[in-house]
């Protein structure tokens, strides 16, 4: 039965594609390129970009900051993971912002950020990009381009279908991709099914940006995958795919893929918030962090919250249903209007595409199919509004351009497919370079999208660059979209693995952007806001000093009195209040990083010196001409000297 | 029940004739660097991933295909419906692969008319039909015959596997071979597995 063929792999074909130049002779130029691509990327040095496009860094655990329509990488904000490069997690003010219920967790997965909206329109306040191991959501400023805020999921895990903001954002959703005991306990495995739950939660989120969770609705253990908000007239809804409708415990590969249809689960959540309102849902134990980056201390806060509050969407009337859809639908996106709701069944050739204005005349109808779970099933063909047929193999994600097109990658097929709202029709499809994942037009899934660029995020490199070794970096393409037919115009690597990304104009942020923090505005408790101020100050065998940076020294620089067994917490404070010049800190066999203060600001790192001797310690940031004078000696004796404590600058005491 | 099936190197002659076609647009484009904005936005260097040359040890599904004289009209057919970046992705994909000799037992004309452009469509359907986005070795095939699950096709249908003494056979279609690729399964198949549709 099973025979094993003689394979002849061909080294010809080999010889066919080196002929050709692919495989990266240096005079090679793509074909797929128009003559003027290079001119219509450029962006001349000096010059800036005309969009941010903000990139999840997938694996990385952060987030990155690239221009459009250059590709170049502006910045990468640390979020969920430790990053030396500026001490984040690792610096005493930050390492609150990655405690979690089950401890510090220094890493995360990073998936899909979004960008707040005022009225359905990005207004450039904050990003949010959700956690998807770890359940949890951060808040990101976009004044500061740092994380200001994260929260956890509690009761969740996988976090995936998040982290999408209503048209007001008045809620930022998390989801539940893999549905657990709710709450969790000790359960056999293959009970799963009709004992999980997937439970949604929705997060308010206030006028001055700070999170907290509303209510939980308590959903049937199925998969939820990606969601978007309603808009315009569907505003007031949400809108969550599912897989796994099977409830499968075990090779979901195989087992998830069984059912001809899952569901889209629409959820009024306006219903819901006035359900709750008026005393509705109840109130369950629950563990979970809330980590708050204050300004004006520099410190974050870590509070372990106790409580949530959980609602059982069959308590409330008229506030969920499900949607069928074909074939394990991945994303779930919603045109400018609020009127199309679009299920890309990733194991489909077809889109499904869902009337919302339909849907709400099937429910007004109890036009049925049956229920799951008790929530009642709307008729396929009831919400149906068309289908885009043979779109490709695959589709995963949808955007829309704001003039009535919309733009879906297809991963197995590995190209990007536009086509017509209303009509369905195919206008024009490109090959994508390799298997596209996500792609993003900026505004994309607002009610007013910027449709002149859409990013390609494709999860396969391959040869597009030159070889690294076995890793690589994933690679995105810039396509130009504001002709009738898409061109490609650039390729560009992207770190880690972008899962989504947000895009808005430049100019909507670019002026409110923050060059310095105000020295007189700082409220850390160890911050020494001149050189007067710099001290040593032993408790026990913990050693607090108080130290500041200014071009091109530190106060103190020769540090006496240590002992091995101290505890020593540098609390540096950069006392320049230019734009632009930071200062760093490196301590030698220090067990934590470095240091990187901008100006104003006060970071802390602590040292346990282990041996004997005079330490050095310096800045890390080329900050001036005489960057490489700026250093500093601390003397560490034996656990029993009687060595004072003494701090000086120039030979000089200070205070 | 055992037939043995080998597989052979393309002639040359195709291989050479790729060559040209494939060095071709890539010279005209190489040396027009200022071409204008309207220049067509054809892919030719960027082919996408089924013109990639891995250095792989097992060719992928499409490479195999390529490489065999018992497939060239599944081959000519992959080609004239314009799916082989499908049959190169990562996957994993299981593709039930007909022979010559299966084509062959269609009725007369059938292969040369959906050959034909205007059925491109249609071609790729009957072709999708032929793929599964999943993995399915010969023991993935006889757990699901087991325990009663159908195989879901690119093309959107779901197809019925079943045991008919020792072979297994998809849609009708008895395996004859199974050939492990770098991007999933290949199992050779007596028949077309026609659509439902």
């Amino acid at each position: 039965m099973k025979n094993i063929f003689k394979i002849a792999v061909l080294g010809v074909l080999g010889l066919f594609i080196q002929s050709c130049g692919n495989g990266g002779s240096s005079d090679q130029k793509s074909g797929a390129i128009t003559g003027n691509a290079a001119e219509r990327v450029y962006v001349a040095p000096g010059e800036h970009d005309e969009y941010y496009a903000f990139l999840s860094g997938g694996y990385s655990g952060n987030l990155t900051v690239y221009g459009l329509p250059s590709g170049r990488m502006l910045k990468e904000i640390p979020v969920f993971s430790q990053f030396p490069t500026n001490g984040y997690g690792y610096s005493e003010e930050t390492v609150p912002m990655l405690n979690t219920s089950f401890g510090f967790v220094p890493w995360g997965d990073a998936h899909h950020p979004d960008i707040s909206q005022t009225n359905g329109e990005l207004d450039g306040r904050w990003v949010f990009i959700n956690e998807n191991n770890t359940p949890r959501i951060a808040r990101i400023s976009l004044e500061t381009f740092e994380t200001e805020e994260i929260i956890e999921i509690p009761h969740s895990a996988g976090n995936h279908s998040s982290s999408f903001v209503t048209e007001n954002t008045e809620y930022v959703v998390a989801g539940t991709r893999f549905s657990v005991p709710y709450p969790q306990r000790d359960m056999p495995i293959d009970e799963m099914k009709g004992n999980f739950k997937g439970p949604l939660t929705f997060i308010a989120v206030g006028d001055d940006g700070r999170m907290k969770i509303d209510f939980q609705l308590k959903m049937p253990g199925f998969n939820y995958d990606l969601s978007h908000p309603g808009r315009g007239d569907s505003h007031g809804w949400f809108f969550f795919t599912t897989y796994n409708t099977e409830e499968a415990h075990t090779m979901q590969e195989v087992n998830a893929s069984q059912n001809d249809k899952d569901f889209i689960a629409a959820v009024n959540w306006k219903k819901i918030q006035e359900y709750v309102q008026n005393g509705g849902g109840e109130e369950i134990d629950a563990e979970y962090a809330h980590n708050v980056f204050d300004h004006s201390t520099q410190t974050a806060t870590s509070t372990m919250e106790n409580k949530v509050l959980t609602v059982d969407p069959r308590e409330v009337e008229g506030a969920v249903f499900f949607m069928p859809t074909p074939k394990s639908p991945h994303g779930c996106d919603v045109d400018p209007s609020g009127e199309y709701i679009v299920g890309n069944g990733k194991l489909s050739t077809d889109l499904t595409i869902h009337s919302f204005s339909k849907m709400i005349t099937a429910i007004e109808n109890e036009d049925y199919e049956g229920d799951a779970y008790g929530i009642p099933i709307l008729n396929f063909e009831s919400t149906l509004a068309g289908t885009v047929k043979e779109g490709g193999l695959g589709p995963l994600h949808t955007e829309f351009d704001g003039k009535g097109n919309a733009y879906t990658t297809f991963f197995i097929s590995s190209e990007v497919v536009k086509w017509k709202l209303g009509t369905w029709e195919v206008l024009d499809r490109q090959p994508s370079y390799y298997s596209v994942g996500h792609n993003m037009i900026p505004g994309g899934n607002s009610r007013k999208p910027f449709g002149k660029y859409m990013i390609s995020m494709n999860k396969i490199t391959k040869d597009r660059y030159l070889p690294t070794g076995p890793e690589l970096e994933h690679s995105a393409q810039l396509y130009d979209i504001s002709g009738e037919k898409m061109e490609l115009l650039l390729d560009f690597p992207t770190h880690g693995e972008p899962h989504y990304a947000a895009g808005i104009p430049a100019d909507k942020i670019k002026s409110k952007s923050q060059k310095i923090y105000r020295l007189d505005e700082n409220e850390h408790e160890y911050a020494a806001t001149s050189e007067s101020e710099t001290k040593m100050v032993r408790d026990g065998n913990e050693v607090h000093v108080y130290m500041t940076t200014v071009r091109s020294h530190f106060s103190p620089d020769n540090l006496e009195g240590i002992k091995v067994g101290d505890k020593v917490f540098f609390h540096v404070t950069n006392l320049e209040q230019d734009f632009d010049v930071p200062h760093g800190f490196a301590m030698i066999g220090a067990n934590t990083s470095e240091l990187l203060i901008m100006p104003g600001q006060t970071k802390t790192i602590t040292w346990e010196p282990k041996k004997e001797g005079v330490w050095p310690f310096y800045c890390t940031d080329f900050c001036s001409a005489l960057h490489q004078e700026m250093q500093g000696y601390v003397r560490v004796s034996s656990q029993n000297s009687n060595v004072p404590l003494k701090w000086t600058l120039d030979d000089e005491e200070i205070n | 029940m055992m037939r043995s099936i080998s597989f052979f190197m393309m002639t040359f002659l195709l291989i050479s004739s790729s060559v040209l076609i494939g060095c071709k647009d890539n010279t005209n484009e190489s040396e027009t660097p200022s071409a204008p904005a309207e220049a067509e936005n054809n892919a030719s260097s960027n082919k996408g991933q089924a013109f990639i040359d891995d250095d792989s040890e097992n060719p992928n599904a499409l490479r195999l295909a390529m490489d065999s004289e018992d497939h060239t009209t599944l081959v000519a057919a992959v080609q004239a419906a314009g799916v082989e970046n499908a049959l190169v992705n990562v996957g994993p994909l299981t593709v039930f692969a007909p022979t010559n000799a299966a084509f062959d037992k269609l009725p007369n004309g059938t292969v040369e008319d959906l050959l034909k452009p205007e059925n491109k469509s249609k071609l790729a359907y009957i072709l999708k039909n032929h793929v599964a986005p999943s993995n399915y070795p010969i023991d993935m095939l006889e757990k699901n015959i087991e325990k009663g699950r159908t195989l879901y096709m690119a093309s959107g249908e779901n197809v019925e596997v079943s045991k008919e003494g020792e072979d297994i056979v998809v849609g009708g279609a008895k395996i004859i071979g199974t050939v492990k690729v770098s991007n999933g399964w290949v199992h050779v198949v007596e028949d077309v597995i026609l659509p439902k549709e």
